[in-house]
Formats: C-alpha cells, sequence, structure tokens
C-alpha cells in the first residue's frame, strides 16, 4: 500500500487515480499507523511554500516523513511536494525545508531571460543525469512530462537525476538513497508519467 | 523547451459530447470519457471539457463524467461553462479538473479571478474571452458570444490576468467555424499584452491553420479546436507530425 501524505494541500483526485490505473492500492491518509505500515509514500503538494511547510509540520507529518525516509522506506515528493524535501526555499523569504535533499528551492525568473513566461508551464523534455536512474526504468530519454512550477531546486547537483531545459536548465528530478522528488507531475504526463510511477512502486 | 500544446475541445451537454462526431471505431461516439481516451492516446496535450447544460441534472451527469474521466485519463483536464463562483471552481476540482476557466462568469464578476487565484493557485485559473473586432475595436462578448459588453478586449485579458488569471483562452467570434484559419492579428495583440500562455481558438480548419498559428506567433502556448477533431478532418497524430516536420517542438 502507497500512503499519500494528507496535510491538507492539494487536490489529490488524479494522483490517487493514477495509482489505482497502475494497479496500486493507495490511500490518502494522516493517520501515523497507516503510514507506517505503508510500504512506500509519496509527498504531494501544489500553492506556497510556506504555507505547505507549516501545515507539513502542524500536522506532525514532517516527523514521521522524515523518520520514514531515514529507516529506508520508498518516499516520492511531487511538486511542490519534491520541493519540501530540500533544505530551504527562498519563495518569499526564506523558509526551512525538510533537509532530505541538499539544496535550495529559488525562483525561476532569475536564471532566464526577460520575458519568458514564468510559471514554467507545459510539456518539456527529460534528460537523463548521470546513469539512467531505475526510476526511469521504463523511460527514454527526451520524453515529455508535465511542468507547473515557479520556483525550482538549485545546488543539488549531487542528487540530480534528470534535468529540463527552459533557456536555463531546471531541475526535474532528485533522489538521496530511497528519496526521491519529481518536479513535473508523473499523475499528469500521460503513458511517461505512469511508467515513472510504476518504476517507483518497484524499487 | 516547451512544446506547443493541442487542445482538443469537447462540449459536454447532459453527460454527453454534442456536435456531430465520426468516431465509428468507438463504441460509444458521444461518450466524453471514450473520446477523452481516444485523444489521449492520439497525443493530444490536454483536454478542455465545456459544460453547456443548464438544468441541475445536467451539471450532476457532468460531474459524474469528469470524474470517471480523470480516473481513467493522465493529462491535464480543463473544465468550463457555467463558473461563476468559488463553490463551483470547488466542485469541479474535486471531480478531477485541474484548471478551470471563466468567462460571462468572470464579466459579472470579476472578482472571482483573483479569489479564485488565491485559494487554488493563478495556474489553475483560466480566463476565457469571446471576441469580435466592432468598428476597429476588440470587443468582449458574453453569454457565448450573443452579447457585446462594450468592453475592450485587451484592456480586459490584461486586467484578468493581473487579477490572477493564469492562462488565456482567446475565442475569435469572428474567424470561428469559418475553417480559415486562426485570428492571426487579434492573437498577436494579446501575446503582446500579457506574459501568461495563450491558447488560440476559433478558427482552425485545417492542420495548415496550426502551422501558420505557431510560425506567425512563436509567443502563442496553444491551439484548441472541437468539431475539425471530432470530425476528423484533422488527425492529431498527423498534426503532431507535421508539427515536429516544420520544426515546431511538439510532444
Amino acid at each position: 500500500m502507497i500512503a499519500i501524505i494528507d496535510y491538507g494541500v492539494g487536490n489529490l483526485f488524479s494522483l490517487q487515480s493514477s495509482l489505482k490505473y497502475i494497479g496500486q492500492e493507495a490511500r490518502v491518509t494522516a493517520d501515523r499507523s497507516e503510514i507506517e505500515a505503508a510500504n512506500r509514500i509519496i509527498l504531494p503538494g501544489v500553492g506556497a511554500f510556506a504555507d505547505a511547510a507549516d501545515k507539513l509540520r502542524e500536522s506532525g507529518m514532517a516527523d514521521i516523513v522524515i523518520q520514514q525516509a531515514k529507516a529506508g522506506k520508498p518516499l516520492m515528493g511531487i511538486c511542490l511536494g519534491m520541493q519540501l524535501l530540500f533544505e530551504k526555499s527562498y519563495e518569499y523569504g526564506e523558509h526551512e525545508g525538510l533537509g532530505l535533499i541538499k539544496g535550495s528551492i529559488v525562483p525561476i525568473k532569475d536564471v532566464v531571460p526577460e520575458g519568458y513566461k514564468i510559471p514554467h508551464i507545459g510539456w518539456n523534455a527529460l534528460k537523463f543525469k548521470g546513469e539512467k536512474d531505475p526510476l526511469f526504468k521504463y523511460t527514454k530519454e527526451g520524453d515529455h512530462v508535465y511542468f507547473v512550477h515557479s520556483f525550482y531546486g538549485a545546488d543539488c547537483d549531487d542528487s540530480t537525476i534528470a534535468v529540463t531545459e527552459y533557456s536555463a536548465t531546471l531541475t526535474a528530478a532528485v533522489r538521496n538513497g530511497s528519496v526521491y522528488g519529481c518536479q513535473f507531475h508523473p499523475e499528469k504526463s500521460g503513458n511517461v508519467g505512469l511508467d515513472i510511477l510504476r518504476a517507483f512502486c518497484e524499487i | 523547451m516547451i512544446t506547443k500544446r493541442i487542445i482538443p475541445c469537447l462540449d459536454v451537454k447532459d453527460g454527453r459530447v454534442v456536435k456531430g462526431t465520426k468516431f465509428k471505431d468507438l463504441n460509444d461516439v458521444s461518450s466524453p470519457v471514450e473520446l477523452a481516451k481516444f485523444y489521449t492516446q492520439a497525443g493530444a496535450d490536454e483536454l478542455v471539457f465545456y459544460d453547456i447544460t443548464a438544468s441541475s441534472d445536467g451539471r450532476k451527469l457532468f460531474t459524474e463524467i469528469l470524474t470517471e474521466t480523470a480516473s481513467n485519463v493522465f493529462i491535464p483536464l480543463t473544465v468550463g461553462g457555467g463558473i461563476s463562483t468559488i463553490e463551483d471552481f470547488d466542485r469541479v476540482l474535486k471531480c478531477g479538473a485541474d484548471k478551470v476557466s471563466v468567462n460571462s462568469g468572470a464579466i459579472r464578476n470579476p472578482s472571482i479571478i483573483g479569489e479564485a487565484a488565491k485559494l487554488y493557485g493563478d495556474q489553475c485559473v483560466v480566463l476565457s474571452a469571446d471576441i469580435s473586432l466592432i468598428d476597429g475595436v476588440y470587443r468582449v462578448f458574453a453569454k457565448g458570444g450573443r452579447e457585446n459588453t462594450g468592453m475592450e478586449a485587451i484592456e480586459w485579458i490584461r486586467r484578468c490576468v493581473d487579477m490572477g488569471a493564469g492562462e488565456v483562452v482567446v475565442n475569435s467570434i469572428d474567424t470561428d467555424g469559418v475553417k480559415k484559419g486562426f485570428d492571426i492579428p487579434l492573437l498577436k495583440k494579446v501575446c503582446e499584452a500579457v506574459s501568461v500562455p495563450v491558447i488560440a481558438s476559433g478558427g482552425a480548419g485545417c492542420i495548415d491553420d496550426f502551422i501558420e498559428l505557431f510560425t506567425e506567433i512563436p509567443e502563442i502556448d496553444a491551439g484548441l479546436a472541437a468539431s475539425i477533431f471530432h470530425f476528423r478532418e484533422v488527425e492529431i497524430s498527423d498534426l503532431k507530425a507535421a508539427m515536429a516536420k516544420a520544426g515546431i517542438p511538439a510532444r
């Protein structure tokens, strides 16, 4: 069973549906024993970093996620959920993340030419970094996935397993041990996205 | 590089796709779920579901259809039609929509845009505007293009983007249904005025019309059409291949 962490952020319908579609049992939950019993964890999220980080801590979910990740349980953060895994974010101020991935979240607008559209929204190609990660077992370099974000993960070279080009090179996916993060939305990326979720379920 | 998006639009009435379709190979030609699956496999980048029912029974059927689609189709879904309140946003987002488009609802009550953007994020709020050139001025029309609001269109779009609309669908009344190509002059003006994604709608009759759109206006993000896809006058897979051949970034 996959635990989708429920901390009052975002719409989890598609995520749950996509996991069900690939034959996985997924539960949206904030129950400690249920999360502990799960064999994988997904940390979703949309919206603002600070608000989500607060909710994650206030709900007690932050501690559980950190503890489970440190125990080696496969964890995947998606979109803002990926950003929350980082050490800190500079989205409207400076905010602390979970610190499971080394690096920080910074604005895209600082690295793209003026007039470039922000958010980076739409389908963009994946470029693998280093040896192809098992997460991309069923994925080809150049496959397109769906992004919606205005900030991106920086200073995370050691953890970066895929990037995408948007005038600048943006972090698309990260990994530190069994902790994974995807900036894009696998649950909205058609068959390519479903294959990435499938591969995560086999890790 | 971000690819240019191709977006089929499905008008749904009482839970069925209206506008005749020529999908002989589908079991149920007017099932929104079947059509959505077909388009997704053909390479559609996004789908728009437009609810054209007025009754509450029809609305209930629409949300059921939306839920079923979102359980089986995993590309971005935009929902429009009859959206006037935050409750409307909430209702369709809970059924699996990713974005919600407002048109007449925003004309009646512009503050809905800011309220929705604050609650769900800019990326979730799509402004849809029906526009016609009247005596040399682009005007915004309400009620499905039947009523001239008198508002200047570019100013209206800019105002809505300032309030939080994260994307704009520009429906040209003048080119809609004519099938002689998109309204390039109007779309160019909108692209110059705003920095959020702009989606062209109205006028596509063949593959070349999309090629012209993306070539003439490199800033445009997407092309939307309905009947040419439903009638299979343009196959999305052929369109995608033609785009790639023309050097237009396509998925």
